[in-house]
């Protein structure tokens, strides 16, 4: 038997260039479409789009779609689909809306508890979802009827017959935590470039951004940490080996079953998240609260390169899929484009992004 | 001849009334290959459960390391040493070779959050890859991307690494072609010298002749004895395989081609 004692390099394997390690990145994607999407709308829309007031108007509903489309990244790489997490929107926004008004609760309880409302919805999703062996799919299609209808019920009890709870503004005004979700951020900053000039301001002489809304923090803190934990952190590779393969993970020691109840239990806690943002920030929530936005969520995901079938995504892709959802989202009312071309881009976007995907996965694993 | 680190004792596997294993005796030493032969059905598959501890015997004993040993999951086996390269080799296709090795035991640096120590797993993983003979391109190279006898050669080493005393190699050659197959029996080779007790299990006489040191044949749940390298041949263990008569009559048939 020869033994090779010191392998000689291999002279089939050629060194790869810095294009295609960079075609391997699942963002890759994404951040092509942000460029694509840019270019577009500066050719079409008004020029007060990418002044640092458009950008602001198009990164905050990018942010509320962001929070929820990380999360559904995660759970997709880890395997599995929440389609619940819109409805959860509505849903925890319910819970929250109670807990501050007809409660009265401070925000350091109630925020909380609303977490843990949602927490607890999102481990009986994976409850169910792992005791049955059912597709998540199925089992979470479920769950966006149950609470989108118990939303609407409850609102109803609790309003006396209204499917909206408003007065959420006065009950939180005066709480110490609630300029961590709502208003905006770096208000000094923002005033001293707008006073030395930078930056345009209003009639008034106050600056015409205020600061930097503070969803738009949160969707930029929730990148980083996500990303941190897939690419850093023992739990993010059993998230990539769960969804890769879960047999071969468990043989490997991997707790699947724990990574996938965390999993649900985080997407329903962003979903959480979302709503006590938009929540306090409206003063007020409705059961409508979240509509659809379970797709958006998975369709950012996707563009971001989140595959289908799991094993394969990137926190950082979610998050330009998301801006990318924005800038079309609020870029059209810029343009002289009707604005209902939005859904008809969604679908594109969303077919390409997973062709594309398609084939950087047969790149990654050199099948032919 | 150094003790067996693990000794099967008339090991019986019953699932109902279906009998699997029917008597079992196999021993393994450290620094050795002891291959076990059998057609399909034979119980190759129930009696790698038992040994490594899915399965629990109906009758029988087996000695760890001098003592009897009662494994109560597969986890305990492997925490004692017993470690399985199943066929599928529980590798995942899209994620990189490093994070394969490390799947589920991920090295950590950090004492309040404990990071993957990636920089680290990275540096053990081309080592070890180099010393079995081959080298990556880049740790973060997807494991996808290499070819059946490469991604064997990472489960082995991975199983090493982890510090196992007795590694099991399920059909190790069974799906791969000329070149590779010498490949990863060269890596067998190479695991043994290093004094582990390796089980090799396969239905392929002539594989099995490269690498052993003792061969086994498992016919119908039973063993048929145990033979030295050197005491037998190809023929003779394939006659047992096929428990002797059939195959005799068929090979006349086909001209001494199997």
């Amino acid at each position: 038997m020869a033994t090779q004692a010191a392998a000689s390099a291999d002279e089939r394997i050629k060194t790869e260039s810095i294009t295609t390690r960079l075609m391997k990145r699942p963002e890759l994607g994404a951040i092509g479409g942000v460029i694509l999407v840019t270019i577009f709308f500066l050719f079409t829309a008004s020029p007060s789009m990418f002044t640092l007031a458009g950008i602001m108007n198009f990164l905050t509903p990018a942010a509320q779609l962001g929070i929820l489309g990380i999360a559904a990244a995660m759970l997709m790489i880890g395997g599995e689909f929440d389609l619940s997490i819109g409805s959860m929107v509505a849903f925890a926004g319910m819970i929250f809306g109670v807990l501050v008004v007809n409660m009265g609760l401070p925000l350091i309880l109630a925020i909380p508890l609303t977490m843990g409302f949602a927490a607890l919805v999102g481990a009986a999703n994976g409850a169910i979802v792992l005791r049955t062996g059912l597709p998540s799919f199925i089992v979470t299609l479920a769950f966006l009827f149950i609470l989108r209808g118990a939303s609407l019920v409850g609102l109803k009890v609790f309003t006396g017959g209204a499917t909206q709870l408003r007065g959420v503004r006065d009950a939180v005004a005066a709480d110490w935590l609630t300029p961590l979700f709502s208003g905006h951020a770096f208000g000094g900053l923002f005033r001293w470039m707008a006073d030395h000039g930078w930056t345009a301001k209003l009639a008034s002489g106050t600056p015409a951004v205020p600061g930097i809304p503070v969803s738009i923090l949160w969707f930029v803190a929730v990148t980083l940490i996500a990303t941190f934990v897939l690419l850093r952190t023992p739990a993010g590779n059993w998230i990539f080996a769960t969804g890769g393969d879960k047999n071969a993970a468990s043989n490997s020691g991997v707790p699947v079953r724990r990574v996938k109840i965390s999993l649900f239990m985080l997407t329903a806690c962003a979903a959480a998240l979302v709503a006590i943002i938009t929540v306090i920030d409206t003063g007020s929530t409705d059961a409508r609260r979240g509509f659809m936005k379970e797709f958006e969520a998975i369709i950012a995901a996707v563009i971001g390169g989140c595959l289908l079938t799991g094993g394969y995504g990137s926190a950082i892709g979610a998050f330009f899929g998301a801006i990318i959802f924005g800038m079309v989202t609020i870029g059209l009312t810029y343009t002289g484009f009707d604005q209902d071309w939005f859904q008809v881009f969604l679908g594109g976007m969303l077919l390409l992004a997973v062709v594309f995907n398609n084939v950087i996965r047969k790149r990654v694993t050199g099948e032919r | 001849m150094s003790d067996p680190i693990i000794q099967m004792q008339g090991i019986k596997k019953h699932f109902g009334n279906v009998i699997a294993l029917n008597g079992v005796t196999f021993d393994v030493r450290p620094g050795e290959c002891h291959c076990l032969l059998g057609d399909n059905g034979a119980g190759k598959s129930t009696f790698i459960k038992t040994m490594s501890g899915v399965h629990k015997p109906t009758e029988g004993t087996i000695t760890f390391e001098g003592r009897p040993m009662e494994f109560s999951s597969p986890r305990d086996a492997m925490e004692a040493g017993i470690a399985t390269v199943f066929q599928d080799l529980a590798m995942i296709p899209l994620m990189s070779v490093t994070r394969n090795f490390f799947m589920g035991r991920e090295p950590t640096v950090g004492r309040f959050i404990k990071r993957f120590d990636i920089e680290t797993a990275n540096r053990i993983t081309m080592e070890k890859m180099r010393q079995m003979g081959i080298n990556l391109r880049a740790p973060d190279q997807a494991v996808g991307t290499l070819s059946g006898g490469e991604r064997q050669t990472v489960a082995i080493a991975r199983a090493v690494h982890f510090g196992a005393k007795v590694l099991i190699l399920d059909e190790p050659t069974s799906a791969l072609g000329v070149r590779q197959t010498s490949n990863v029996l060269a890596t067998i080779a190479r695991v043994r010298s290093q004094g582990v007790g390796m089980v090799f299990i396969s239905h392929n006489v002539r594989h099995a002749l490269a690498v052993g040191d003792r061969f086994t044949v498992l016919n119908r749940g039973q063993t048929l004895g145990t033979a030295n390298r050197g005491e037998i041949d190809a023929a003779e263990l394939q006659d047992l395989m096929a428990g002797g008569q059939e195959l005799a009559t068929l090979e006349g048939s086909l001209g001494g081609t199997i």
